[in-house]
């Protein structure tokens, strides 16, 4: 299982690295958000897995009968999920206003902050 | 004592809501002045409480650690949570007259607020994922404030911000999953007694080198710059001088702490880079910074610059070293931050920051002129103001490493930094005005003199103050480095006693 999702996690890192060497910066972030997936992912995994045996704690009982998985990657991961929705939310607005401010996404052509020597600011 | 604490953290956080609450009209920026007036009584008292009691650990939530989240504040954390309300203060009252209604509906003063508190998590934190969630919420916040307003250069420079943040983002996280694989604990003091038990001491280097790089990436150190002179110069000028202070230091403040506490099992592999880190870092920004002609241009590469100071004490690692970083953390977050201000002053008056169409300020506006040569020239590294000693304890626990090709790069890029602060200056305040306009600081509002001056002067006078009486501040920084250095005092103190 874990040799599954590491593969899984090094295609998902792959596909990103590939999509952020784009000059178009929508397709920049996709691949961040499949690479900040991967990540969520390596939390996962690097906190072992311990399939079908949830860490609930039966009624009556001080703690958790038995062996079961670990919560605190879950709870890692999601916390990660949530701040990453919020950026990646933030992120795309970013780009739309970008795109219709300065009517370009080809990270080449956007030279508003650092105009090229020479030629007239716009 | 845990109030002792949390309170620096508290405090912004609710001065932010009470801000948002009345973005509308002008309670808002005194309900923020107001706030970080509190909030420095609450850093003082954090560090008056470190000073008596050595260092202090709370567990939040009552959870031992290292399962709960630990703040702890040692003398680097308490100093930079001081260092963080002075600026904090000083721009919040700058802000008086720099922001105005539109920004402040829109929320600014809330941002900046959470901004500070971000920060502040940051620093008082002992537990790694929680760093991650403090860094989050200063990201989050960094982004609004960068391009509220909406011009274009700040779109333009946002995109680079973030994107680049971004990547630093995730590396940090992978790292930090990884480590929680090896180790099982996230908890910083618990992690520097587990890690050299671990097997596999290579996959510790590689860990090690993701966390440099996403650090290094908020320190803005070479090669992972780029997205600082891109972005800086274009928010409010508020905004970019608590940037300029705080942002890229708590990228240099984590990377000492993970390199002193946590990644010290293999000195000669990590410390080697961060030191050609730091040389490189040196010597791009003083180069970026010559071939600029914008004064917040100028300044923005100078951060880069001046980060490489902060990397080669990290990097030579000797209790004088350290030392040395920790002093120049603090002399730069108030000389840079300060510097920042003056230029917004300077658009004021003159009309713009662009050095080619301004001049004429030394004649016109001379406490302006004497107010910037104090920054300047600290940061130049003029005797006796407080950016000399910062670079001198470096420049000494260089030679005394027998590092002369480092130690050497820091007296060349320091002679270089005199350049671009004369070029501000003969720009800007000796030639005439180009458009034979006379920028003086008459021109200025009346209520919005002293909002914009006080906050100079004052940080012009700390400046001086700390290059006059280096002694105690430079003893503090001893301390702070010794405490670093020999982690078990922190060990200690977070997770009590151990046989």
């Amino acid at each position: 299982m874990e040799a599954l999702l590491a593969i899984t996690i090094g295609v998902l890192v792959a596909c990103a690295v590939y999509l952020m060497m784009s000059r178009h910066v929508l397709r920049f972030i996709f691949g961040l958000v499949l690479i900040s997936n991967a990540a969520n992912m390596t939390i996962f995994t690097a906190g072992r897995l311990t399939p079908g045996a949830p860490p609930l704690i039966p009624e009556g009982a001080e703690g958790p009968v038995g062996t079961v998985a670990n919560a605190l990657p879950q709870a890692l991961v999601l916390t990660a999920i949530v701040i990453g929705f919020g950026l990646f939310a933030f992120a795309l607005i970013l780009m739309f206003r970008a795109y219709t401010s300065l009517g370009t996404l080809d990270s080449d052509e956007m030279r508003v902050a650092e105009p090229v020597e020479g030629e007239d600011k716009p | 004592m845990s109030w002792y604490l949390a309170a620096p953290l508290v405090l912004p956080f609710l001065t932010a809501v009470a801000a948002f609450l009345t973005r509308h009209g002008h309670l808002g920026r005194w309900l923020s002045v107001i706030g970080n007036i509190g909030f420095l009584i609450a850093a003082v008292a954090l560090m008056i409480q470190v000073l008596d009691q050595g260092i202090i650990a709370g567990q939040m939530g009552g959870w031992a650690a290292p399962f709960g989240i630990t703040l702890v504040a040692d003398y680097l954390s308490a100093v930079m949570v001081v260092i963080t309300a002075i600026t904090a203060l000083a721009v919040s009252v700058y802000a008086l007259a720099d922001i105005n209604e539109k920004k402040e509906a829109l929320g600014y003063h809330a941002l900046f607020n959470i901004l500070i508190g971000g920060v502040t998590g940051a620093f008082v934190t002992g537990d790694l994922f929680n760093l991650y969630v403090w860094f989050e919420v200063m990201l989050i916040s960094s982004f609004g404030l960068l391009v509220l307003g909406g011009k274009k250069a700040q779109i333009d420079g946002g995109v680079k911000y973030v994107t680049l943040n971004l990547i630093s983002t995730i590396l940090f996280l992978s790292g930090v999953g990884l480590l929680y694989g090896m180790t099982g604990t996230l908890n910083m003091a618990d992690l520097a007694r587990t890690l050299p038990e671990v097997e596999n001491q290579g996959i510790v280097a590689v860990i090690a080198v993701m966390f440099m790089v996403a650090f290094g990436v908020k320190a803005a150190v070479f090669p992972l710059f780029f997205w600082l002179p891109a972005s800086y110069h274009t928010p409010a000028f508020s905004v970019s001088a608590v940037f300029a202070g705080l942002l890229t230091k708590v990228g240099v403040y984590a990377l000492i702490r993970m390199f002193t506490l946590v990644f010290t099992g293999d000195i000669n592999f990590t410390h080697t880079i961060l030191l050609w880190v730091a040389a490189l870092t040196m010597i791009t920004g003083v180069l970026g910074a010559a071939a600029q002609s914008d004064f917040r241009k100028i300044l923005s590469f100078h951060i880069v610059s001046q980060i490489g100071y902060m990397i080669m004490g990290l990097a030579l690692l000797t209790p004088l070293a350290l030392a040395g970083a920790v002093f120049y953390l603090v002399h730069h977050i108030i000389v840079k931050a300060n510097l920042f201000l003056i230029a917004g002053v300077t658009e004021r008056i003159a009309g713009s920051t662009d050095l080619n169409k301004i001049g004429g300020l030394y004649k016109s506006a001379p406490l302006l002129a004497v107010l910037f040569l104090i920054p300047a020239f600290s940061l130049a590294g003029f005797p006796p103001l407080s950016g000399f000693w910062a670079k001198y304890v470096l420049v000494a626990a260089a030679l005394e490493d027998r590092g002369w090709v480092i130690a050497a790069v820091a007296l060349t890029v320091g002679l270089l930094t005199i350049y671009s602060m004369t070029k501000i200056w003969a720009e800007a305040f000796w030639k005439a005005h180009p458009e034979g306009m006379d920028p003086s600081l008459k021109t200025l509002s009346a209520e919005a003199r002293w909002p914009l001056l006080i906050p100079i002067a004052s940080m012009a006078a700390l400046t001086l103050i700390i290059g006059f009486f280096p002694q105690p501040f430079i003893a503090f920084a001893e301390t702070a480095s010794a405490q670093l250095l020999d982690p078990t005092a922190y060990i200690e103190a977070v997770l009590g006693a151990t046989p």
